[in-house]
């Protein structure tokens, strides 16, 4: 061991941050997330802002702001139908570096071969969750003229993968000769019409795969809570890992538009009048983040939450911390070491190829003048 | 903790004048930057969308999922029947009888349903709301995005076909066929007859031949 070596933590294989764990029997992935789920500990996630650029540093930037507070970190794809960095490029960037990447895939713009194709190239990466969704219309985003693909759903995603996984198949039956082992998840939206449904539409999901779910936004701590007792009764809980999602609400203003434009986000009057009232409205937002997280922890079969700060990344571990929902514990932090790839860009080479054995490849390269 | 990274986030296309950025906290989305950098003499109707739209009345198609129950015992029995025709069809042929069934089969689903012809019915599955009218196509149950009074997200005068397809499956007598998960749509069998594959199935199921014809 070299000096620079930090100490090997929890959740961590002992040769590198990057590998995958050592499998365990009955576990799906070698990922740690699943780990800490399956200990029965309260799981935290995040939402990773992509950037709109190639560079690998504003991933990694924008990782870290995580550190140390959250269990996974959700690379979205193309959420809202705008186009970002890839979900396969940035988890296979924070796979690199340690991260637990959950990577979204959204039925919007790929077509099944395209989609298998992905999965085994994130699985590849080290890519240890795939949350399956099927992803807002194009109309929303930045570019309505796209062609809509939604060649398979949501559910027959998860149901492919879950075949790829457990049967080692392609959808067309041909056989992978190493499957992706990766644990599955689903989004669900309590809060939206036909209500009745969505606790049946829940148990659709796991039928089809889903290990875990990530809810929409929670605000309506009451309605989250009948939904749960549906879903208690129907025993869907005890076969599946809900995170509750959450996040600050900027001020009240911001609340009155997310409600009248963005579809399947439901915020009740009640909050709104609450920041209204409040002096500092984003903190007061913040507030209602952690108490909203104080009550729905306590609810049954709730196995954590899903922190979405969308351009209030940075307040995601104040509202960790504040909300104390980690007892304690402290998830895994990245510690710098000689072999990051972000300490070999720091120290010069991005890559820790020989210079003479670079040339032996191009012997009759030009002149950097030269074009 | 480390800085918070500059946001990169676009501002609409490419040669468009700059717009100014979104306010923290999402107050203004990219379709709304796109939207008021595109030039003003670009002309584009009202309630355009990606989606192919067959028509903006929606009435035969709510009164279809009302009277799911009645359609459901219809149906029924027309299969009866079309079974019971099985040997005819094998006679003059399941390709050869596949182009005037279709007709008859598209105009009628198209009028009743609005049907999409993809080939592969679910309306006992789904309340007698045709799936394929979602604009995501779902063929499992909603997406999150239908709006507060149960319509749909991407065409907001539209009634969520999934809402209805709850409702429609409530008076049905096999409604909780809905909870069943559904294989995707297989694109090849498009505008072919879901009529004459399911008689052909069950045909085949049954190990029904010509001379077993009593039922």
């Amino acid at each position: 061991m070299t000096a620079d070596t930090a100490a090997v933590q929890h959740d961590e294989h002992p040769a590198g941050v990057d590998r995958p764990l050592e499998p365990v029997e009955g576990y799906s992935s070698r990922g740690r997330l699943e780990r800490v789920l399956r200990r029965g500990e309260f799981a935290v996630t995040a939402e990773l802002n992509p950037p709109d650029s190639a560079d690998p540093q504003d991933v990694y930037d924008r990782a870290r702001v995580f550190d140390g507070w959250v269990d996974g970190i959700n690379a979205v794809d193309a959420s809202g139908a705008n186009c970002h960095m890839s979900s396969v490029g940035i988890c296979s960037l924070l796979t690199r570096m340690g991260y637990a990447a959950i990577m979204q895939i959204a039925c919007r713009d790929r077509n099944r071969i395209a989609i298998q194709g992905d999965v085994l190239g994130a699985a590849a990466m080290g890519v240890s969750n795939i949350l399956c969704l099927t992803g807002d219309g194009v109309q929303a985003g930045d570019q309505p003229g796209a062609k809509p693909v939604f060649d398979l759903d949501s559910m027959s995603l998860l149901e492919t993968i879950r075949i790829m996984r457990d049967n080692g198949k392609l959808l067309s039956g041909r056989k992978l000769t190493s499957p992706p082992c990766v644990f599955l998840g689903a989004a669900v939206n309590p809060f939206a019409p036909p209500y009745d449904f969505r606790p049946y539409h829940l148990g659709k999901k796991i039928e089809a795969g889903a290990q875990f779910v990530q809810t929409q936004y929670c605000f309506d701590v009451p309605m989250f809570r009948s939904f749960m007792q549906k879903a208690r009764d129907l025993g869907h809980t005890e076969k599946i890992f809900l995170l509750v999602g959450v996040g600050p609400l900027a001020s009240a203003k911001t609340a009155r538009w997310i409600r009248t434009n963005v579809p399947g986000i439901h915020i009740p009057d009640a909050v709104i009048k609450r920041l209204e009232g409040a002096q500092d409205q984003k903190k007061e937002g913040k507030q209602i983040c952690i108490d909203i997280i104080n009550e729905v922890k306590e609810i049954e079969g709730v196995s954590g939450i899903h922190v979405m700060a969308y351009r209030q990344e940075e307040y995601v571990a104040e509202i960790v911390d504040e909300s104390g929902v980690l007892k304690g514990r402290r998830p895994w932090v990245r510690q710098a070491r000689s072999t990051d790839p972000i300490e070999r860009i720091e120290r010069g080479g991005v890559t820790d190829i020989p210079a003479e054995l670079v040339k032996s490849a191009h012997p009759s390269d030009p002149p950097p003048d030269g074009a | 903790m480390a800085e918070r990274p500059l946001s990169t986030t676009a501002k609409g296309p490419a040669d468009a004048p700059v717009a100014e950025a979104p306010a923290a906290g999402g107050k203004v989305t990219q379709a709304t930057l796109v939207r008021k950098s595109a030039p003003a003499s670009d002309y584009k109707p009202a309630d355009t969308s990606p989606q192919r739209r067959v028509q903006r009345r929606y009435s035969m198609r709510l009164w279809s999922v009302r009277h799911s129950r009645l359609l459901e015992w219809f149906y029924a029995r027309f299969a009866e029947v079309f079974l019971l025709l099985h040997p005819f069809w094998k006679a003059v042929g399941y390709r050869r009888a596949e182009k005037p069934v279709k007709f008859v089969e598209k105009r009628v689903k198209g009028f009743m349903f609005d049907c999409r012809m993809c080939g592969q019915c679910i309306l006992s599955s789904t309340g007698m709301s045709c799936p394929m009218n979602c604009p995501k196509q779902l063929r499992n149950g909603p997406c999150g995005g239908v709006r507060a009074n149960g319509n749909c997200e991407v065409e907001p005068d539209m009634p969520c076909v999934w809402v209805k397809a709850w409702e429609g499956s409530r008076n049905m007598k096999k409604g909780d066929a809905i909870m069943a998960v559904q294989k995707p749509v297989d694109q090849s069998l498009r505008e072919t007859s879901a009529w004459l594959r399911v008689t052909a199935q069950s045909a085949a199921a049954s190990g029904r031949d010509t001379s077993k014809e009593a039922a």
